[in-house]
């Protein structure tokens, strides 16, 4: 599903990713951990297609294409969905006006016609259900005003709607209280299926206790230096990155 | 956005064209340049006016004569010389019509390539919307003239109410903008040759929304129209106006005088899409848009402006309200689009004369291209205005480094029980607004216009329905190409 070989991304001249490679298999979930600075929400958009970042090396494989190139809606249209840390507001459009906009894109990018208003009305309805968002949540101005939870609450919704093949989820598991949490890896869990692929980036292991990968990752100053099952996330979280440190001073 | 994408979408956004561009190839009997005391004779003449009517207009034009081009707005442009423009054009033969049979082909057709109906049995969006067409200098169909009629309701040109109700007319023509309220009143007063008029009698609602079309068609000359509308104690009355002009390089002149009066208890509702040719991406050509719109709210009156404003070269207009009895109440809502090199210097002024009076002013500006977009608005609270409640807003929103958005609030309040309230605000389109949509499939040409319509959305509420679709497309078209 995705390849990602001797990628190479900086950003302002200042290199973040040096040579990173993943894998990610069908029906596949992979958490990436690592401390701060290590690059992770660099990975997460340069595999959107943000452009701020450039890719100077190494390539982005996705469904069997190279998509370095490709623009970052076209990527969306081929199903990579990114949840963001940090959801801009845009005022005056609503929930409900957004997933509209972003479902019929899609479509007209599949050649396939608008959603009839009733059809999307079902389709919002029931997976707002899912993420126990009211109507009136569905009427408000996107991201304004939003708790930390809503916010993150609102990024699942509208990958709940638009079933994307491969999400990935840039620390949604930030700022959410207990319950938000399981809600929100509720509807990600909803979403698996054997030709789907999600990856988690997460600084803590409590989310993997939800959302449980197959494999967990350690990105560290721009590769991935470890790799390991759910066990290595809770290893890391007793005790923090300093032995992987020690690790890799040692083998150098 | 990297800089580069930025002005691709840019290039792309402002090199959309403009759809109502085109010329209609009919005869017209039409004015030879210049102005003086014989021109005005002789449109007075051409439409067989009263005598007082000439006078009204020679005096206005005496009085013109004395003053100055104002030169106070945020705009630059090169003052219009008045002899250089024709006065009257009309389409000929001047059509007498009883039905759409009689109108030209030519003209059914300009109108139909417009998106007007003529045809009373066709109805937008299935609901009726009364028309009254007004092409260069003379009204060529009112439609729904006889419905409204049997509710008593007067819906025509003003050529014709000056002929069947002249008693209304002489009344009030002049009430509320006085001939000398400015330059460009003074000088429509002496030359206006149409425009619409309305009088909705006592305790009357309106059945359907009412509509003036201008079209400008002729080169060379200038649209000075008329409107005037009335709603008598307790009546409420929908009005709006549309306004296109062909793609010319010289600059025409629009001059236009409304004026509105809302008797005690009565309500109208004004909204404006104002689409006049705005020039090249060069700059070139454009029509010059110097408006005076006021109106006065007696007792428990209502008023409420609506406008989006996407065309013109250079727009300079400020649809006020005069609250002059208690408890009136004076809405303003405002979308002003400029792109490439237009410039636009319009917002409101609310005049509270009357106690408990209450006004809103909503401006949103959206400025992109080289274009300068400014908000100028005066709230004058009377000494005798007591309790007297005032909110302003004016957001803009810059697309691009090289535009200008300005804000030029008044405020006058001798009353100390007054409550007034200003806010402002000025944003722009970030890259990140941009990638997140780009991140739902959204690309980006979609995602300026959904956030702009976001933006404006507190005006666009406002619209009549059948009209709000309508001016979002508008408001997307006016921008394709413009952001970053």
């Amino acid at each position: 599903m995705l390849k990602i070989k001797d990628l190479k991304a900086s950003i302002d001249g200042k290199e973040i990713l040096k040579g990173l490679n993943l894998e990610v298999k069908p029906g596949e979930v992979h958490a990436v951990m690592g401390p701060n600075g290590a690059g992770k929400s660099t990975l997460s958009a340069v595999i959107a297609g943000k452009d701020t970042f450039e890719v100077t090396e190494g390539t982005i494989e996705f469904q069997g294409e190279i998509i370095n190139e490709l623009a970052p809606e076209d990527r969306a249209h081929k199903g990579i969905f990114m949840s963001f840390q940090h959801p801009v507001e845009i005022p005056g459009v609503t929930v409900t006006n957004f997933i509209k906009a972003s479902v019929n894109a899609k479509r007209a990018a599949e050649g396939k016609e608008d959603l009839t208003p009733g059809e999307m009305l079902k389709l919002i309805k029931e997976k707002a259900a899912m993420l126990e968002l009211d109507r009136k949540f569905l009427s408000r101005s996107l991201n304004q005003g939003f708790s930390g939870g809503e916010k993150k609450r609102n990024e699942i919704f509208q990958m709940a709607v638009l079933e994307p093949t491969l999400a990935i989820l840039d620390e949604t598991d930030s700022g959410l209280d207990i319950d938000a949490l399981r809600i929100v890896a509720n509807g990600v869990n909803n979403l698996k299926s054997p030709n789907r692929s999600a990856i988690v980036i997460t600084h803590y292991q409590r989310l993997l206790d939800y959302i449980v990968p197959d494999f967990v990752h350690v990105l560290f100053e721009g590769r991935i230096v470890k790799t390991g099952g759910k066990e290595l996330a809770m290893k890391l979280e007793e005790k923090g990155y300093d032995w992987i440190k020690e690790e890799l001073k040692a083998n150098n | 956005m990297a800089k580069k994408e930025e002005g691709k979408v840019i290039d792309e956004l402002t090199s959309s064209e403009y759809k109502y561009g085109f010329v209609t190839e009919i005869e017209s009997d039409t004015f030879a340049k210049g102005l003086s005391e014989d021109v005005i004779k002789a449109i007075s003449a051409k439409k067989e006016e009263p005598e007082w009517l000439l006078e009204w207009r020679l005096n206005a034009y005496k009085a013109w004569k004395t003053m100055e081009e104002p030169n106070w707005a945020h705009v630059d442009y090169p003052t219009p010389d008045f002899q250089d423009i024709s006065y009257y054009s009309a389409p000929k033969p001047k059509p007498e019509l009883e039905s759409l049979d009689e109108v030209d082909p030519e003209l059914l057709d300009t109108f139909s390539r417009l998106g007007i109906s003529l045809d009373e049995q066709k109805r937008l969006s299935g609901v009726a919307v009364a028309v009254d067409i007004v092409m260069d200098s003379v009204s060529v169909k009112t439609t729904f003239k006889d419905t409204l009629a049997k509710k008593g309701i007067i819906f025509m040109s003003i050529s014709e109410a000056i002929k069947e109700h002249p008693e209304l007319v002489r009344k009030h023509l002049g009430s509320v903008v006085p001939v000398k309220d400015n330059f460009y009143s003074a000088l429509n007063s002496a030359v206006f040759t149409d425009g619409s008029f309305c009088y909705i009698p006592e305790g009357v609602l309106c059945p359907m929304e009412l509509s003036t079309y201008f079209r400008i068609n002729e080169s060379g000359t200038g649209q000075f129209e008329r409107t005037l509308v009335i709603a008598d104690k307790g009546a409420r009355v929908s009005y709006l106006e549309g306004c296109t002009a062909p793609q010319r390089d010289e600059n025409q002149l629009h001059a236009a005088v409304v004026e509105l009066i809302a008797l005690e208890d009565a309500e109208i509702k004004y909204s404006t899409v104002q689409n006049w040719y705005p020039g090249s991406k060069e700059g070139k050509g454009g029509v010059f848009n110097f408006v005076t719109k006021r109106a006065v709210a007696e007792k428990n009156a209502k008023i409420s402006w609506t406008q989006v404003e996407t065309g013109s070269a250079v727009t300079w207009k400020y649809p006020s309200t005069v609250l002059k009895g208690d408890g009136a109440i004076g809405e303003f809502y405002s979308i002003a689009v400029t792109n490439n090199f237009q410039q636009a210097d319009t917002g409101t002024k609310m005049i509270h004369l009357g106690n408990n009076t209450k006004s809103t002013i909503i401006s949103k500006g959206i400025s992109a291209g080289k274009s300068q977009n400014s908000y100028r608005g005066l709230v004058k609270i009377a000494p005798n205005a007591k309790n007297a409640r005032n909110f302003s807003q004016c957001d803009s929103l810059l697309m691009g480094d090289t535009c200008g958005a300005h804000t030029f609030p008044y405020i006058e309040a001798k009353n100390s029980s007054s409550h007034i309230e200003h806010e402002a605000t000025t944003s722009k389109i970030s890259e990140d607004q941009l990638f997140y949509c780009n991140q739902r499939g959204i690309d980006t040409e979609k995602a300026v216009a959904l956030i702009v319509n976001g933006f404006g959305k507190e005006v666009l509420n406002k619209l009549p329905m059948e009209f709000a679709v309508e001016a979002q497309k508008l408001l997307e078209i006016s921008l394709e190409g413009s952001v970053g």
